[in-house]
């Protein structure tokens, strides 16, 4: 349960306008792979592209292809509703269902499309994946209390749990720790460390302490200015990135000269 | 002499602040007074009703017996104008904050939003002139094909003049009362909750299922009661389409009657007694309105804990 992703001269549009340019990259299965860069350089407009989420801003479209396992998910006849419940994303701020509890939250997903489960799976997979994402200990006893009530960081770790609940192939993760507090931070790192030997995780972070501490390789993007569109610069091993990377701009942006 | 640096002293910023909390104030208890004035009135007029030898009131069986039908056939026309106008108009706004094409949903919600201007005597007349004919042959069919339920009781009217055309009238009527604040709610679902649903693979009716709808309930609620008090307290156009009478559970002969109605019909001849029941009548339907009301604060509040707010 995890494939690999294989993005090929990918161009992503907003109406006419040119945001990311000409991507190759190829994500392996079962590894963390990091997106950094400056704001605005499209990384996590690329990241959306890998689950057909940016097609929900009105003008979002691609070209070229990104192939899950060798399957096109831009080909036509394939529905976007497939692709995402293979390929799932938590977002920059936490965002549980604020008027299901925290169980229906984790089910959320699960009882899509039609599928119906009966109670007592219901409840080992709500514990399974609630374990999963390190929060069954805190909340075991109030499932059926609001999702909303929990703190920022509990709140995202319950988004996680939700996306695995589907058991989906790729989690993708837009900044998931931008918006919580150092301890929260932690706990999610350390999940997303866990979650590696399941699935495969790609995750877009400004924070480049995170990157180097979590993913196993690293792509460097940026723009060469405002209104230019955003490109992949630099792909490699986490390690080569932060130690020896091959383009200049790559070394002045890890090193913090600028971005 | 020691001043304390911290100490306000009587800046422009201050004085502004009290006017606008006193001028908030102001408005807050205008409200409450003008419906306590309301209440007293119709309170104070009505008071001759219930004193009254029960022979003397229309009826002669005293103001419960007069009262009691009206106030059925008000709750049977409002009931049915929601029943119709409640699925419509959340349709009607989905389409138009989710499903149609941006120029599309911006002309249709104009026509909606002018639905709601045109004065109810407009309504009435149409009911009158166009609905009602047009309506005939399906109370035949309904009188032949379902006579066995009281509801659809033959002889089916053969002017149209039904409580269930005037139902029909009244939900056109409050048809873009709960269709505009329905949009204007649903545009406001949190992007990030309709994401998140399309995230786990929902399609586009799951998501508003799942986001929108859970977000927009207690609006809605509150755009079917605004549609409510419309449909309990409209005049004109009740008394232009039905032909009045007295209670029957058929509601495609001529019969039933709305307090509205009644009140409009029976005023410019009234004096005495009669007006002062008429003013009870007015008063009844003040309760039935405030009731409504709170019933319905009431179910919002039972969902606060999930509502999102905390």
């Amino acid at each position: 349960m995890s494939k690999r992703i294989d993005v090929k001269d990918l161009n992503v549009y907003y109406s006419k306008f040119l945001a990311v340019e000409d991507v190759n990259i190829e994500i392996e299965a079962k590894s963390v792979t990091a997106f950094i860069g400056p704001s605005g350089c499209g990384k996590s407009t690329f990241l959306r592209t890998l689950n057909r989420m940016h097609e929900v801003i009105p003008g979002g479209r691609v070209e070229g292809e990104v192939l899950l396992d060798g399957d096109n998910l831009y080909e036509s006849g394939v529905d976007p509703v497939t692709v995402r419940s293979q390929i799932g994303m938590v977002f920059q701020r936490p965002n549980p269902f604020p008027t299901m509890s925290i169980k229906d939250n984790v089910l959320a997903g699960v009882k899509l499309n039609g599928k119906k489960i009966s109670r007592s799976d219901a409840d080992s997979l709500v514990e399974k994946s609630l374990r999963g994402a390190n929060l069954w200990n805190e909340v075991k006893d109030r499932l059926d209390k609001p999702g909303s009530g929990l703190s920022g960081g509990q709140q995202q770790r319950l988004c996680i749990a939700r996306t695995i609940a589907v058991k989906p192939q790729v989690i993708l993760m837009d900044e998931p720790c931008s918006a919580l507090d150092p301890i929260s931070t932690l706990a999610i790192e350390d999940l997303i460390n866990e979650l590696k030997s399941e699935f495969t995780v790609v995750i877009v972070t400004h924070n480049m302490q995170q990157a180097a501490r979590v993913s196993d390789k690293t792509a460097f993007f940026n723009i060469a200015g405002t209104g230019k569109p955003g490109k992949l610069i630099e792909y490699a091993e986490t390690a080569t990135i932060f130690s020896n990377p091959a383009v200049k701009a790559t070394e002045d942006y890890v090193s913090g000269r600028f971005g | 002499m020691t001043t304390n640096a911290l100490r306000r002293n009587g800046s422009k910023g201050q004085a502004g602040d009290k006017i606008f909390s006193g001028a908030a104030l102001g408005a807050g208890i205008l409200i409450l007074a003008t419906l306590l004035a309301v209440a007293i009135f119709l309170f104070i007029q009505a008071l001759p009703t219930f004193t009254a030898d029960p022979t003397l009131v229309s009826g002669g069986e005293g103001f419960l017996a007069y009262i009691f039908p009206i106030v059925i056939g008000t709750v049977i026309a409002a009931a049915i104008a929601l029943l119709i106008a409640t699925p419509v108009g959340i349709a009607v706004a989905l389409f138009i904050s989710h499903y149609a094409p941006r120029r599309l949903a911006a002309g249709l919600g104009y026509v909606i939003d002018l639905l709601a201007a045109i004065p109810s005597v407009i309504y009435g007349a149409w009911g009158y002139l166009v609905l009602a004919p047009a309506l005939v042959p399906s109370f035949q069919w309904l009188s032949e094909n379902l006579g066995f339920i009281p509801l659809f009781e033959g002889p089916a009217s053969q002017t149209g003049k039904t409580i269930l055309t005037a139902g029909i009238v009244l939900a056109v009527m409050v048809l873009p009362i709960i269709t505009s604040l329905s949009r204007e709610i649903f545009l406001q679902t949190p992007k990030l909750h309709e994401e998140a649903a399309l995230a786990l693979g929902a399609t586009r009716w799951e998501m508003i299922t799942m986001s929108v709808l859970p977000f927009a309930r207690p609006g809605i609620i509150s755009a079917v009661m605004l549609g409510l008090g419309r449909a309990l307290g409209e005049t004109m156009a009740v008394a232009l389409v039905l032909s009045t009478g007295g209670l029957i559970p058929s509601l495609i002969k001529s019969g039933n009657q709305t307090i509205a109605a009644e009140i409009a019909l029976n005023f410019p001849e009234a004096f005495g007694l009669r007006l002062a029941e008429l003013i009870a009548a007015g008063l009844v339907l003040f309760v039935i309105t405030l009731v409504v009301n709170l019933i319905a604060r009431a179910i919002i509040a039972r969902h606060k804990e999930f509502s999102g707010a905390n």
